[in-house]
């Protein structure tokens, strides 16, 4: 497939957002955080969650039409993802106002809850937009949706740390270390989900494609004199070697250099806050490398480029 | 039963002229629902919507080998993967006719549907920003306007060789039911289970087997072959004695 960026934004900094949401509602039911860290950690998911939607934004053709995308919420996941994300996101504003302005405790922690709740339904849907088609093979494993919530808590982890070092330094060391378990994780269920995809053997062959029984099939024109919609969407384009290159970068920025600079004891925002930015840019590139790994069986029709 | 119309395509017949992609544009750029558009028509590196293309494969090595001319579109499975994940219901399969089609006033063009359909026969337009596919040209087969004869998808008039049928899979009388049953029709990527409406009949090779003794002349038992005897200058001959 050929990797969208907007998507790769989107999914990226929505489940930083949602990750730090998550870590910001831990914190509160495990102890006293005062209500400004939580006030600021709360508009920073926001922030990301917004950006993360505009850039979504951009993948549409009519984003004017978008509110129409609701409608189909039995049976797309997609739809489900419209609607759930507006209600996550009232639920971290709801969150943030409510310690704003001092709820008590009982009730920002059951929005929080709440908005836990949403949080976890939106990595599923999202996970499950990619993980529904069947014959994407590369994506039809849980470990997708598994991937999509263990990287955006790890991410979202790191985010809170390096909140954490700036505006309440108390919680920075607890925040690194659960980035850099959450972070494990991650690295461990996607180095399955890498692991598991090398062993993949196509369904769908060119013999099944175009019916004709013969191991021998060499694509001689492909029916259009130039390209067509489908060699662009289908096809990331990118040399072999790109790929390959891609996929090592993200395989050392999502965890073994973010966890060098947490786990090295400076517990200061400029290196917290540099853990963060590597293990995003490790994510743009892991979300790269999961679409541009994923082979669409209409591949087969246009061998030329394949 | 409801109905299912479908098309069959025979590969055996098809020789690759692209009068169907031709006529289906054609069709499909001048209806209401607007063009399909184009970019760098007639430049370097063209490209455009189409609901229809022909591609062609070389089956087998050389020197046995087989030209395959294959006409790909949207199959209108029976169970079509790309409608459920459509988030805003713009795509649909019709329950009346079987067709799969886009509500282009309602697609938001988020491509959720090309990425759903294994045979890549969604395309979307550069332009309108909305996805296209074919309709089977549904607002030709219902035109009460047109002659009977003439009820039919654009790219099935222009086929030259008739390797495009046109019909109700579900009926088992139908012209399509018929040629599935009797020649050899089958699905695309059935492994998917989307079991698509339009079929495809295999390449036939048309032999025949000679047995010896069609080989000698029966009336010929003693294998004498030569001239038979000419009439004498004199003598009637055949001409002389029939009148024409
Ligand atoms: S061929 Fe593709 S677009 Fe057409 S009905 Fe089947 S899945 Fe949908
Ligand atoms: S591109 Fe249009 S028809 Fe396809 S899934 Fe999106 S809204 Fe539906």
């Amino acid at each position: 497939m050929k990797p969208a960026w907007s998507v790769i934004f989107f999914t990226t900094l929505a489940g930083a957002g949602q990750g730090l949401f998550l870590a910001l509602v831990a914190a509160e039911a495990l102890g006293e955080v005062p209500a400004g860290f939580l006030v600021s950690g709360a508009l920073l998911a926001l922030g990301l969650l917004a950006v993360g939607l505009a850039a979504s934004f951009f993948h549409l053709g009519h984003p004017e039409r978008a509110w129409r995308s609701a409608a189909m919420w039995r049976t797309s996941w997609l739809s489900r993802e419209v609607i759930v994300l507006p209600a996550f996101m009232a639920a971290v504003a709801a969150f943030g106002l409510s310690h704003f302005f001092s709820f008590e405790r009982n009730h920002s922690l059951w929005i929080g809850s709440a908005g836990a709740v949403l949080c976890i339904a939106l990595f599923v849907c999202t996970g499950m937009i990619y993980a529904c088609l069947p014959f994407l093979q590369e994506w039809r494993t849980p470990l997708t949706v598994v991937n999509f919530i263990a990287f955006g808590c790890a991410s979202g982890a790191t985010a809170a740390a390096a909140l954490a070092a700036w505006q309440h330094p108390p919680l920075a060391r607890p925040y690194a270390a659960a980035a850099l378990a959450l972070g494990a994780l991650a690295y461990l269920t996607r180095l399955a989900a890498l692991a598991r995809n090398r062993q993949l053997r196509p369904k769908s062959t060119l013999s099944t494609a175009i019916g004709v029984k013969h191991p021998k099939i060499v694509q001689i024109a492909h029916g259009a004199a130039g390209g067509s919609f489908n060699t662009r969407e289908f096809f990331h384009g990118r040399p072999r070697e790109v790929v390959r290159a891609v996929r090592w970068t993200f395989l050392a920025l999502v965890f073994p250099v973010p966890a060098a600079l947490l786990g090295g004891g400076a517990d200061s925002a400029a290196v917290l806050g540099a853990a963060f930015a590597a293990q995003y840019a490790g994510l743009l590139a892991e979300r790269w490398y999961f679409f541009a790994e994923a082979k669409h069986p209409q591949n087969l029709y246009y061998q030329a480029i394949a | 039963m409801t109905k299912q119309l479908a098309l069959v395509i025979d590969l055996n017949v098809c020789v690759g002229c692209h009068a169907c992609v031709t006529s289906c544009k054609q069709w499909n750029t001048s209806g209401e629902a607007g063009y399909l558009s184009d970019d760098n028509p007639y430049g370097a590196d063209p490209t455009g919507t189409f609901f229809n293309r022909v591609q062609t494969f070389e089956v087998g090595e050389f020197p046995d080998t087989e030209t395959v001319h294959f006409p790909k579109s949207c199959l209108h499975c029976e169970d079509p993967p790309c409608v459920p994940v459509c988030p805003t219901g713009a795509s649909y399969k019709r329950a009346e006719d079987g067709i799969v089609l886009v509500d282009y006033d309602k697609c938001i063009g988020c491509k959720y549907c090309a990425w759903a359909c294994p045979y890549g026969a969604r395309e979307i337009d550069e332009h309108q920003k909305v996805m296209k596919k074919c309709t089977l040209c549904v607002d030709r087969i219902y035109d009460q306007n047109l002659p009977e004869a003439e009820r039919k998808p654009a790219c099935v008039m222009a086929c030259p060789t008739s390797a495009r049928l046109f019909g109700d899979v579900h009926d088992p009388e139908s012209v399509v039911s018929r040629a599935i049953r009797e020649s050899g029709g089958y699905a695309l990527m059935p492994e998917w289970g989307t079991q698509p409406a339009n079929h495809y009949l295999p390449r036939r090779k048309t032999t025949k087997r000679l047995h010896p003794d069609e080989l000698e002349r029966h009336d010929n038992p003693l294998k004498v072959d030569g001239r038979l005897p000419r009439p004498e200058p004199g003598e009637p001959a055949l001409d002389d004695v029939t009148s024409w």
